[in-house]
């Protein structure tokens, strides 16, 4: 056994030897060229996986990883997040009635005002969300449902919107602008937000409908057709509202930098979410005064005003799929909303690697001894 | 020839129809033969043309699209592409229509190029003028308009436009000289014999009036067989006839040399020709990967239809609420409504199907075929296996079976010209007992022999030197050895002698014979040259004898003799007669066989080939009759094998025994070294040989094939003539599985010394009647028992084999109970059965020729490099194989599992969760490099321990990396991380924002970051199993993620405006400026590797395989001694080391012994530390053991 191996070596040596020198005289055009790639020797760096080279990185890990954890978890639980749910299914809500189909008349909107009261103060920018859940944005046929040339302002798409917005492609035989189920089934209560001042008087928190969309869907990916945002009536002469619409499009907002496609309430329903249960930003409350908080503690009263559907004759109906709906009142830090998950998360891995470090290092010194005792005799 | 017989043959033909069309008359120059000749059925031959394009340029689109979406990845494809276009699927059809379009697109400009070419040459050949004869002119034709009886002119250095019968030639003599490199590789200049009758034609003119119809048999494919007759009418009515055998016919593609010119008459054309039949493709092998590549998606392609079950089942139990099928957000259009259920069933179940159908790795294929054709070229360029002296490296025929050859558990061998060098040299002979030495008697002495034998002095009496000098004549007489002078040398030159006289050179297809006329030679006998049909000799006292060359009865491996009968110039006719001992002796009546015979096994003892030698006289009568039977056998247009036999059989009876030659064929270099290396990779090395026992058993003692202590299992004739077969192989598989018992196998296979190892000899004879099936059907059971007794074996010999039962052997193994993986190597033209039966067919481009090279899969120069063909190139491309099939199926559930949680989570709609661009670009080009790159370089063992270990090539045996364990543990892993992106995303999207401008994503952020996730993470788990970093694998592992990130930006940068929807929009950027989604990224990818890590930590630990057992030692011994190993330095080391083991006792050094550890761990078991031990402690212990095993290395008996 040891001899052969001997002799192997041996005469490794001689034929690459014999390689090195024999090779220039002998049949150049054949042979092969002794390049490092070609005898697959190119240089490379061969690490191996260990229990002693992995094991530094595995407590690395788990250092950086638990600091991390602990920081996102605390700032999470320093979000201050309110959530008030709206659906009205207990008879008892104010909003019970309103959400009964046959209780309003089409005429006057129906409105609902839901008290509420904030243990907290909220200091920083308030962020106001509406939730849905139990409604499928991302179903297929919903999710392609739209026409993006049409929104980017496309007047070919405007008269005839692509066939993926059936059935919500025409009515009447006329085009429909926004075309597509998820503009025709764009989210219409308005919310509105009252303080109840100590003395009993509401004063409206001033609510910023800018800036809720994204900076590049407002004034890139959705345009007004022809790129006027002014004379909007015009524009879409031609074209018919989506059914479940009351106003056409060019009279969602009297500010003509929000209104039409660019309304950004829209742009914000027309990004259709991930999951059935969602929520979308609807407002801002944004921080006016160093010396006072956006949102004092106290109470409030939230307001809803329904929009009824022409067609459905109802509010905005999620009860019939057992969808909820809520607002959400809620600050937000650098990682943005209250959410717990990435904390407890990074808090977990970093232990489970710490804790995998401490076993590998019981295995290496256990068992890596036995492999390294065979190297040293006796 | 009497007409009477040839009435009769032809008579016999004509009465069966199907007998008729079996051969084809001929008219020689169209010339109508005299009437009264027998009527015959005009035949249609086809004209030639060469057509070897595959298309037209009319087929050219259907055909070509046929051919390749016969393969099953395209077939896929374009069911998918299909099911894409009709129902209304999630993914567009440009999502696999793209990729298919591109595939098919780039195969078919390809191949249209290639056959483009393949016109272009077609027309080249077809076109090139060749000049034939039309009413005694020259005239000038194109090669495609020849038809089947022109007489054409063909030029020296021209290559003969389609298969000829030689008529006549510009040598006065009629011969003429081809090389047929194209055809079988072999260089050597061949001598082809124009028709006795028609040679004497030498012009044109004269040409052009013969008068001759040739009857020859209808186109077959083997090469070196032609029967055929040509009826020569001459002024009388009455035609002569005249047997045309292969050495008339001249074979399309080969080229007229050291001719003027000839002429020959055209009598197969076009496809029919010799060379057009041999261009038959050769069947397929597949390799048992690419066996466990299709069950695995056998597998996947049921788990495909399960999951799309399981989501249509779910859609439809998730629909059944109204509220929920068609919420009043969300309405179908009315056809959508009035859609049958059971259509609407089928078509959201092919949807799912085509949203799922990324989990078939279609792109596995392609990326294989890449990986297998590119990596084959590691072996053509390989330094290594490159012969100088044959000015050639490997060659690959096939690159299909790359990772074959990791798994070879059989090695079947052939013994001359594989294992041994196929350079005879002339050793001695032997005349009734008293030996000569061509050296010693060049020396004018005579070598005192071996004690024992029987040795007359130098002068015998006067009959002694009689038959001492026919024996001479003899050798020199009986043999097809051509002569070629020294000014006409351009073929290779074989056996050029270095004393001689005159320079001429011998050729001669047989080496053997060529050593026996040297080795003539020095004995003072030379064979000068054949002239008019006249053998000249030069004997002793300078003398030219002449002896007319009557007959040859050529050599066939049936009779394995030859016989020439020749006529001397006193008148008498002689026939000598050479061939094996065992073909001799029974045909002996006289001499002293005796003593021959003793010479002759003490001979084959030491591993030389003998030869044995007999004459006898024959009157005239007795010749004439001879070539009656002759002649007669050899105008037979059918059997005319099996007539010529009998009549030989006839002949060569009664002769008288002269005495023996005894030839050596060395051993190639390292061919030892080669199979215990073998051997201790666990492979079990069968030598296939026709050589007779005694020589054979000496040669495999001699290359290790039999060790000391083997313990020689035989089943020869000879003991079953004692015994019945059926005892002697019971007592035999008693013998073997007593042993067996107490141990298990793999020690037995192994090489532990204490344990005696079985070598089994048996010989063909025995073979075919243990193969026999028997009346009483108990073969079955012998060939069990036959099998069980061959796998305790580590080592059978198998002697006097016929080239088909070799391929019966491979097969017979091939096919037993556990299906090992067979290898044949062989380098002649009887090893090509059995390198066509075996699973990986390897061809020796030896020196008889270049067929099995042709056949092979693989054609090395020398045995030796078998050794880095299997344990280097093997285990490499096994390795990196089963990682890349692995790997594909893995990434693939990662890419396709997540899509498939999806849908619980978007009502079963079949929503895609990633963009077009993702899913179709992700296996096209993320991830596709960095694994191809993987499977081409990645090597885990330096190739040197590969070498030097062969040990480790068990580590891969029996498809070990591909075993369903692993399979299952790479799928689970993926089942894991998939669960991990799409969950980890879920959490993070929750209900929740996680920008600092409290804005929200949508679902194709959702996916995008999934996707995100999913690219790095199985990028980096590629990363972490290279073990072999060059700076390629940088720059493909980097660059792809960099490409990816790069192409996100791009795809998510603008409006496309050929795009009808925009969804990307700023998608990717919106996600990395967010803060939670770089942590969220950076946790998901950890928590996805650290299993997978941790399983390689702990297993290497707990359970480390012999090769990474190899590494850590490596390791260390790095951490002592810094980069030993390392590729650069390992050619200056090797050096050092040799110097330094010239005399290893003294310096041996602790460093150097730590190495010798390194190289010797993983050794069959792993208790060798301890024998390593005991080493390093005693040294000299360990010499005494080098010393013992050394003398083993050389010739044992």
């Amino acid at each position: 056994m040891m001899a052969s191996s001997y002799n192997a070596k041996e005469e490794d040596g001689q034929l690459s030897g014999a390689a090195g020198s024999g090779g220039v005289g002998a049949g150049k055009s054949k042979k092969p060229d002794n390049t490092a790639f070609k005898q697959q020797r190119l240089p490379a760096w061969q690490p191996i996986l260990t229990a002693g080279t992995v094991l530094p990185a595995f407590f690395v890990i788990g250092l950086i990883f638990i600091p991390i954890g602990i920081g996102l978890f605390v700032t999470s639980n320093n979000i201050k997040e309110f959530e008030i749910d709206y659906t009205g299914i207990d008879p008892a809500s104010p909003c019970y009635n309103c959400s009964q189909t046959l209780t309003w008349n089409s005429t006057k909107p129906c409105v609902c005002k839901i008290p509420f009261t904030l243990e907290q103060s909220f200091e920083s920018d308030v962020f106001m969300y509406y939730g849905l859940s139990n409604f499928y944005q991302n179903h297929r046929r919903y999710v392609k449902s739209r026409d993006d040339s049409q929104l980017n302002g496309d007047a070919s798409s405007l008269t005839s919107p692509s066939k993926e917005c059936e059935p919500y492609r025409t009515s009447d035989n006329k085009p429909i602008a926004p075309c597509g189920a998820i503009a025709n089934s764009l989210f219409n209560d308005t919310l509105t937000l009252y303080y109840i001042n100590p003395n009993g008087t509401e004063s409206l928190v001033p609510l910023q409908k800018k800036g809720i969309a994204w900076w590049t869907d407002k004034n890139v990916k959705f345009r007004n057709p022809g790129g006027n945002n002014f004379n909007l009536t015009a524009v879409f002469q031609g074209t018919s509202k989506p059914v479940n619409w009351q106003k056409p499009v060019y009279e969602l907002d009297t500010d003509p930098e929000n209104n039409g496609f660019i309304n950004e309430d829209f742009i914000v329903w027309m990004r259709t979410a991930a999951l059935p249960t969602f929520r979308k930003l609807y407002r801002l409350i944004e921080k006016k005064n160093n010396m006072i908080p956006t949102l004092q503690r106290g109470n409030y009263t939230l307001d809803i005003t329904y929009t009824h559907f022409p067609i459905q004759c109802s509010d905005y109906p999620v009860r019939r799929f057992d969808g909820r709906k809520r607002m959400i009142l809620s600050t937000i830090s650098w990682m943005g909303g209250k959410n717990p998950f990435l904390g407890i998360a990074y808090i977990t891995v970093g232990s489970v690697c710490f804790f995998l470090g401490v076993v590998l290092l019981i295995i290496h010194q256990k068992y890596g001894n036995r492999n390294n005792s065979a190297e040293i005799p006796n | 020839m009497d007409c009477s017989l040839l009435r009769s043959l032809i008579n016999r033909y004509c009465a069966g129809e199907e007998n008729w069309v079996d051969s084809r008359t001929i008219y020689i120059g169209h010339r109508e033969p005299p009437s009264g000749t027998d009527a015959y059925i005009p035949q249609r031959y086809p004209d030639n043309r060469i057509v070897s394009s595959k298309y037209t340029f009319w087929n050219f689109v259907p055909k070509n699209l046929f051919e390749q979406f016969r393969r099953i990845a395209n077939f896929y494809f374009l069911i998918i592409f299909l099911v894409q276009l009709i129902i209304d699927t999630p993914t567009s059809p440009i999502t696999s229509g793209l990729p298919l379009f591109f595939v098919i697109t780039v195969t078919a400009v390809k191949q249209g190029y290639e056959d483009w070419l393949r016109h272009k040459a077609d027309n080249a050949v077809n076109q090139c003028p060749v000049h034939i004869i039309q009413h005694g002119k020259v005239v000038r034709k194109q090669s495609r308009k020849l038809r089947v009886g022109d007489i054409v002119l063909v030029k020296e250095d021209e290559t003969f436009p389609c298969d000829l019968i030689f008529l006549s030639s510009s040598r006065e003599d009629g011969t003429c000289f081809v090389t047929t490199a194209s055809l079988d590789g072999e260089s050597s200049h061949k001598t082809y014999y124009a028709v006795q009758d028609t040679k004497a034609f030498r012009t044109e003119q004269e040409v052009d009036t013969i008068n001759a119809t040739i009857e020859c048999e209808q186109p077959q494919s083997d090469l070196y067989k032609y029967v055929g007759r040509i009826n020569i009418y001459q002024d009388r009515d009455e035609p002569t006839a005249r047997p045309l055998g292969s050495e008339n016919l001249l074979l399309r593609g080969a080229t007229l040399k050291n001719t003027e010119h000839i002429f020959a008459v055209v009598i197969y054309t076009g496809m029919e020709t010799k060379m057009a039949l041999n261009y038959q493709s050769k069947s397929q092998k597949r390799s048992a990967v690419e066996k466990s590549m299709n069950t695995y998606l056998i597998v996947y392609l049921c788990i495909l239809i399960s999951k799309a079950m399981i989501n249509t089942v779910m859609k439809y139990v998730w629909q059944s609420d109204p509220n929920r099928d068609e919420p009043f957000y969300n309405h179908k259009t009315d056809s959508e409504r009035q859609r049958n259920t059971l259509l609407k069933v089928i078509t959201d179940f092919l949807a799912f199907m085509v949203l799922f159908n990324y989990i078939i790795p279609v792109s596995m294929y392609v990326t294989v075929e890449m990986q297998k054709f590119l990596g084959s070229y590691f072996i053509t360029w390989d330094d290594d296996m490159f012969d100088s002296e044959l000015g050639e490296g490997a060659l690959v025929n096939t690159s299909d079976l790359n990772e074959e050859l990791g798994q070879i558990e059989y090695v079947f061998t052939d013994k001359t010209g594989t294992l041994t060098e196929n350079n005879m040299e002339f050793i001695e002979c032997c005349v009734d007992g008293h030996v000569y030495v061509p050296d010693a008697i060049c020396n004018g002495q005579i070598l005192t022999g071996t004690v024992g034998m029987d040795m007359i002095d130098s002068s015998p009496g006067a009959g002694g030197k009689e038959r001492e000098e026919l024996f001479f004549r003899a050798l020199c007489l009986c043999h097809t050895v051509q002569v070629k002078e020294e000014e006409s040398v351009d073929g290779i030159k074989k056996g050029l002698q270095p004393c001689g006289k005159s320079s001429s050179v011998y050729i001669s297809s047989s080496p053997d014979e060529v050593a026996l006329v040297e080795g003539m030679k020095r004995l003072g006998f030379t064979y000068l040259r054949l002239k008019d049909n006249h053998m000249e000799i030069l004997n002793r006292d300078d003398d030219i004898e002449r002896f007319e060359l009557m007959e040859v009865l050529s050599f066939d491996s049936v009779r394995r003799r030859m016989s020439v009968i020749v006529k001397s110039s006193t008148g008498e006719y002689y026939l000598f007669c050479k061939g094996a001992d065992s073909s001799i002796f029974p045909r002996v009546i006289k001499g002293k066989v005796d003593q021959v015979r003793a010479r002759v096994e003490h001979n084959a003892v030491e591993g030389l080939r003998t030869l044995c030698v007999a004459y006898k006289t024959l009157a005239q009568d007795e010749y004439e009759s001879v070539c009656k039977q002759i002649n007669t056998a050899k105008l037979a247009l059918h059997d005319r094998d099996k007539k010529l036999a009998e009549a030989f059989d006839v002949i060569e009876r009664d002769l008288i025994l002269l005495g023996a030659t005894a030839v050596e064929d060395r051993l190639q270099d390292k061919a030892a070294d080669t199979i215990e290396s073998l051997h201790k990779a666990g492979m079990k090395v069968w030598v296939l040989t026709g050589d007779k026992m005694e020589t054979a058993a000496a040669t495999c003692y001699a290359c290790k094939l039999f060790h000391r202590n083997t313990q020689i299992l035989e089943l020869t004739t000879k003991r079953t003539e004692e015994q019945s077969l059926h005892d002697v192989l019971f007592d035999l598989s008693k013998t073997v599985l007593r042993h067996c018992g107490s141990l298990t196998r793999d020690t037995v296979s192994g090489l532990s010394h204490d344990v005696p190892d079985y070598g089994l000899i048996i010989d063909g004879a025995t073979l075919s009647s243990v193969m026999k099936p028997t009346e009483e059907g108990s073969s079955g059971n012998y060939k069990e028992i036959f099998l069980e007794i061959c796998r305790n074996c580590s080592a059978v010999l198998c002697c006097r084999m016929a080239p088909l039962q070799k391929a019966q052997i491979v097969k017979m193994i091939k096919t037993s109970k556990e299906h090992p993986i067979t290898l044949a190597i062989g380098d002649g033209a009887n090893d090509v059965s059995m390198i066509l039966e075996a699973h990986v067919g390897i061809g020796i481009m030896g020196k008889e020729g270049r067929q099995a090279a042709r056949n092979s899969d693989y054609a090395i120069p020398k045995f030796k490099h078998l050794k880095k063909m299997l344990l280097v190139h093997g285990h490499y491309y096994y390795i990196r194989i089963s990682e890349l099939v692995q790997y594909f199926f893995y990434k693939n559930v990662c890419f396709i599992f997540p899509q498939f949680l999806y849908q619980f989570f978007c009502g079963f709609s079949q929503q895609p969760l990633y963009d077009t661009a993702y899913l179709t670009l992700y296996n096209i080009s993320f991830t596709s490099l960095p694994i191809l790159l993987y499977s081409l370089i990645e090597q885990h063992v330096n190739m040197d321990i590969l070498k030097r270990d062969p040990s480790l090539y068990r580590d891969i045996a029996k498809n070990s990396l591909l075993r369903w364990r692993v399979f299952i543990y790479w799928t689970l892993l993926g089942v894991f991380d998939a669960v991990v992106f799409f969950f980890g995303a879920y959490f993070l999207f929750d209900n929740t924002t996680f920008t600092s401008n409290g804005q929200m994503f949508g679902n194709w952020t959702f996916g995008t970051l999934v996707f995100t996730v999913l690219v790095f993470t199985v990028t980096l788990k590629l990363a972490l199993d290279t073990q072999y970093w060059t700076w390629i694998n940088h720059f493909v592992i980097w660059g792809s993620l960099l490409f990816y990130i790069i192409f996100s930006l791009l795809w998510g940068g603008i409006i496309w405006p050929f795009l009808n929807y925009q969804r990307m929009y700023y998608v990717f950027m919106q996600m990395l400026s967010s803060g939670p989604a770089w942590l969220g990224i950076i946790l998901l990818i950890t928590i996805s590797l650290i299993p997978d890590m941790l399983k390689k930590v702990i297993c290497r630990q707990l359970w480390p395989t012999s090769a990474e057992r190899i590494q850590n030692a490596l390791k260390h011994s790095k951490r002592d001694n810094v980069s030993e190993f390392s590729p650069h330095s390992n050619l200056k080391t090797s050096k050092s080391k040799s110097s330094e083991h010239r005399n290893p006792q003294p310096t041996r050094s602790g460093r150097l012994s730590k190495k010798m550890m390194c190289t010797h761990w993983g050794g069959n078991d792993y208790c060798t530390f301890n024998s390593f031990f005991s080493f390093s402690d005693s040294p000299h212990n360990s010499s005494a053991s080098y010393s013992d095993r050394g003398s083993g290395l050389e010739t044992s008996v």
